[in-house]
């Protein structure tokens, strides 16, 4: 049976991966990666898939999405027994206070972010920065001592939401929605012949500085580089220049740092077989995998292709699931074309 | 006692729009009253004999609605405009999980990245937020909300830590829950209960229903805000969660009975239930409205220790609700006797 795109964007969000943690998601992932590659294995917080037999003739292309999320690492414990914290990854302060997180620890336990609340706050413009903030586990320390540890990670607590439509929201969209486009394209991909030998990589520690990425790619040695990750989708109050529109397909992209034959390549293959795409123009890095990819060893051909997401590095991303399908039919149809 | 609570906090009941809250708490209360009618406010007006009559009227009142959002306009791409009903931090709205007729929705706004580094460390405006139910444009909104309809706060009610409970709605669903215990169990005394509206949006209900039960003496029963949060200290803390109901001397819309007020800690005093007072000035509850209701009222509320209140995440001790049910339970009698 063919992976539902929503049921599985909801099993994969619902695993937490910061900073390397349970193994849980590599698991769920390795398993079904495991359907369609016999060589699949977790090394260094990577989940790799090798796809096809790899030969000096054939080109071998990396198809990489990032499966670490951003949150916080518990740092201390106060007497009265509240958790500070440091961000892991890029988190927006605007909307910490009175925010539900799990904390990772022996168990996992509800805190709720602490705030002031408006009677007594008055008209203070600044919002908390990560160390001021404190989390209310409603347990005293000598309790919560025995549950939570120093070095422990803390997630955004929200459900994975079916809103109207083909739109979901859910914390770590970014990037489990390029997570779920690679395994559409391994599914797609099965049985079919290809001129060309594969790998997904599943990379740790991209919220960090793309981290897994750079290891990942050092070991798998590749020809070419596809990277699915997120970018920015139009919200009402965005930039249109900078934004992909949810539902209007994968956004290709063209950067300094990419390969233009690929951006064009996808481009072309897009139009050809009636895939919807948008550009995505940047004028330097990428701030995705790709920017690791392409200096890899010798160097590497990389090119992004970005699902568009509304309210990037917050508990309420939003997607259009139609759009990690068109993704996963550009990737698929490029395979099919490289030789 | 508080079996009804989580039902409480998960019915949906912003200032204006209580009726779900009031149909609850009605199938709970009828056949414990003596009569009780909704007035033109939508207050629920509960009559309960006692085994005997003191002559004095009293009355013991929670509101029954919560702050929340309200849609004001719907944008071309089909997200919502949003307004706050009744006081809630703009980041406190920011990034949550909301419902809408049934719908879930999220209140984004523009992405960090994209916002200029100065205003990244700035509140952020509620003008800049909207409510998104995956819809992609303005007709198609039209067909599941209107300009005015309620948006709630999608929270779950969860006990955890040292019994804790964390829940929307708190304020004051858990004074309605102790109102319904009272009127569930056997009073000493005849007793006028009021679960009221619009308190949050300027102790309007609680108003007018005293106005129609014309009381002598008032107990209103709220959540009240705890700030004994990390960083906080001393006076501060204002109350703090655990160490029992809060009888304050004065909020900044009442200054309570003194005679009340003394009753109360000799109440607790006497009974072993823990009671604690307010250490600032801060906020304020229907007794407000009560106390100037008519020829004036002799008020007093007994509050239980709510942190993060007027957040989709508040935060009380279970300990707390019964120190405020016990202590009701006493004081109600005891003001008959007076």
């Amino acid at each position: 049976m063919l992976l539902d795109i929503k049921n599985t964007l909801k099993e994969v969000t619902s695993r937490v991966n910061i900073g390397n943690y349970d193994g849980s998601l590599e698991e769920y992932l390795c398993d079904i990666l495991r359907k369609y590659s016999n060589d699949v294995y977790t090394k260094n917080g990577n989940v790799i898939a090798n796809f096809g037999i790899r030969t000096d003739d054939k080109p071998h292309i990396l198809l990489d999405a990032h499966i670490d999320q951003i949150g916080m690492v518990v740092t201390y414990i106060t007497d009265e027994g509240f958790i500070k914290v440091s961000n892991v990854g890029g988190l927006d302060k605007r909307l910490l206070s009175a925010q539900e997180v799990t904390i990772h620890g022996k168990k996992n336990i509800l805190g709720v972010i602490c705030t002031l609340p408006p009677h007594i706050k008055g008209n203070e413009d600044e919002v908390l920065n990560i160390d001021d903030i404190f989390i209310d586990t409603g347990y005293p320390k000598e309790r919560l001592e025995n549950i939570v540890s120093l070095g422990d990670y803390v997630s955004f607590r929200k459900d994975f939401l079916n809103l109207v439509g083909d739109r979901v929201s859910s914390p770590s969209l970014d990037d489990r929605c390029g997570v779920v486009a690679l395994l559409k394209v391994a599914e797609a991909l099965h049985g079919i012949s290809l001129d060309c030998s594969y790998t997904i990589m599943f990379s740790s520690q991209e919220e960090v500085g793309e981290r897994g990425a750079l290891i990942g790619a050092y070991d798998i040695n590749p020809d070419y580089a596809i990277e699915v990750d997120v970018s920015f989708g139009l919200t009402n109050s965005e930039n249109p220049r900078k934004c992909g529109e949810l539902g209007k397909g994968a956004m290709i992209g063209f950067a300094p740092v990419l390969d233009r034959c690929m951006s064009k390549q996808l481009v072309q293959i897009a139009d050809s077989c009636n895939i919807p795409y948008q550009v995505e123009i940047m004028n330097g890095e990428t701030g995705t995998n790709a920017d690791r990819f392409s200096v890899s060893r010798g160097g590497v051909k990389a090119v992004t292709v970005s699902i568009p997401l509304k309210y990037m590095h917050t508990p309420v991303e939003v997607i259009d699931v139609n759009d990690v399908q068109y993704t996963a039919n550009l990737v698929v149809e490029y395979l099919k074309r490289l030789h | 006692m508080l079996k009804n609570l989580k039902e409480l906090c998960l019915l949906n009941g912003i200032s204006g729009d209580e009726s779900s809250v009031a149909d609850y708490i009605v199938s709970q209360i009828s056949g414990y009253v003596e009569n009780y009618h909704i007035d033109s406010l939508g207050n629920i007006i509960a009559f309960k004999k006692g085994k005997s009559c003191s002559g004095k009227k009293v009355l013991v009142s929670a509101h029954m609605d919560e702050v929340g959002l309200i849609a004001t306009y719907i944008n071309l791409d089909g997200t919502i405009k949003i307004d706050t009903v009744g006081g809630i931090n703009s980041n406190a709205i920011i990034g949550r999980q909301v419902t809408v007729n049934g719908l879930f929705g999220v209140v984004g706004s523009q992405a960090v990245h994209n916002i200029p580094s100065s205003q990244r460390n700035k509140q952020p405006n509620i003008q800049d937020m909207y409510v998104d139910i995956g819809t992609t444009s303005k007709d198609e909104t039209l067909k599941y909300v209107s300009l005015g309809d309620s948006i709630n706060f999608y929270s779950k009610y969860e006990e955890f830590g040292n019994e804790y409970v964390k829940s929307k709605a708190l304020d004051d669903r858990v004074g309605c829950c102790i109102m319904i215990d009272l009127i569930q169990s056997e009073l000493e005394f005849d007793t006028y209960f009021s679960f009221v509206t619009q308190e949050e949006v300027g102790l309007r209900g609680s108003k007018v229903a005293s106005y129609t039960i014309n009381p002598d003496y008032a107990i209103v029963l709220e959540g009240t805000t705890a700030v004994d949060i990390g960083g906080s200290v001393g006076e501060k803390r204002v109350c703090t969660v655990g160490s029992g109901a809060v009888v304050s001397f004065m909020d900044r819309r009442t200054i309570y009975d003194k005679e009340l007020y003394n009753l109360c800690f000799e109440i607790s005093k006497e009974n072993a239930i823990p009671c604690q007072t307010k250490t600032m000035i801060a906020g304020g509850n229907d007794s407000g409205s009560i106390q100037l209701s008519r020829r004036g009222v002799r008020t007093i509320a007994i509050s239980v220790p709510c942190r993060y209140i007027h957040s989709s995440s508040s935060v009380m001790a279970l300990s707390d609700a019964y120190a405020c049910e016990s202590l009701a339970k006493i004081l109600i009698p005891r003001v008959n006797n007076l």
